[in-house]
């Protein structure tokens, strides 16, 4: 069942990133660069998603336990530290310079582009990095 | 703003609310598409349902496609401003713990202040990056 539950959710993201256009990097890079054609639709998308998820999480979190697990598996760490701060920074470079996201792009695979793929392989290489070399 | 799709952006973020909700709902997880397809690929543990919610990412635009017949999206060319983008964005996200989806959704959704630092950071940084190049 877990297996079912995380293939729809990914299905739904992926459907709602690919239907906002949130898939194609020159709709991201609409909203990233400001000038006189600055496209604020990133701003409704994060806002109804906003809207939907914090108002199921905050009526659901209080319950003992989510329905088909034991335990709620939330981030325990509270501290704003280096790897955040500089690895958010160097996400968002990244993110500016071509205007894929982790999700755009694997939602992007079969496209079968060159570009997806080789952006993907690279994304791949950093999070095999950030691994083996913990700041 | 003669680019602005608000009842495209609206529907399809409620989507992307709605699936992230359902992984916290039914498996009490944060739906960190950086973190989830990281660890498919480099933790043994849990890896199953990570390949499933990874396999649900690629075939959602294909649904998209099923549904909708016009619908189509640009790519970008492979040069080396990819590379470096990916490259950026994979120590980023895992130095940082997230992405858009893991701190920009279900982390504010939980008033995370780690998740509201590192969307401020990512928005700012991207933006002046995009600004700059574009």
């Amino acid at each position: 069942m877990p297996i079912i539950i995380a293939f729809i959710a990914g299905l739904l993201m992926s459907a709602g990133i690919a239907y906002s256009q949130m898939i194609d990097p020159n709709k991201v890079l609409g909203f990233l660069t400001l000038n006189a054609n600055w496209d604020p639709s990133l701003v409704l998308v994060m806002a109804a998603a906003l809207a939907v998820y914090s108002t199921g999480y905050w009526l659901f979190v209080k319950k003992d336990k989510p329905l088909f697990a034991e335990h709620f598996s939330l981030p325990g760490k509270k501290d704003l530290d280096k790897p955040l701060v500089i690895g958010s920074l160097l996400f968002g470079a990244g993110w500016g310079l071509v205007g894929y996201c982790p999700g755009p792009a694997l939602a992007a695979i079969s496209s079968g582009s060159s570009g997806t793929l080789a952006f993907i392989a690279a994304m791949v290489a950093g999070w095999f990095i950030s691994r083996k070399l913990p700041i | 703003m003669e680019n602005f799709t608000p009842f495209t952006a609206l529907i399809g973020g409620s989507l992307i609310g709605l699936g992230a909700l359902i992984l916290f709902v039914f498996s009490g997880r944060i739906a960190g598409i950086s973190g989830i397809a990281g660890a498919a690929l480099f933790s043994r543990e849990g890896r199953s349902w990570r390949l499933a919610f990874v396999a649900g990412i690629i075939a959602g635009p294909l649904l998209v496609g099923a549904v909708i017949s016009d619908f189509s999206y640009s790519t970008p060319q492979l040069n080396w401003q990819v590379i470096v983008a990916g490259l950026l964005v994979g120590i980023g996200t895992g130095w940082g713990s997230g992405c858009t989806s893991g701190h920009g959704i279900c982390g504010i959704s939980r008033l995370s202040p780690r998740s509201i630092t590192a969307t401020v950071l990512f928005m700012f940084s991207g933006m002046l990056v995009a600004t700059l190049l574009h």
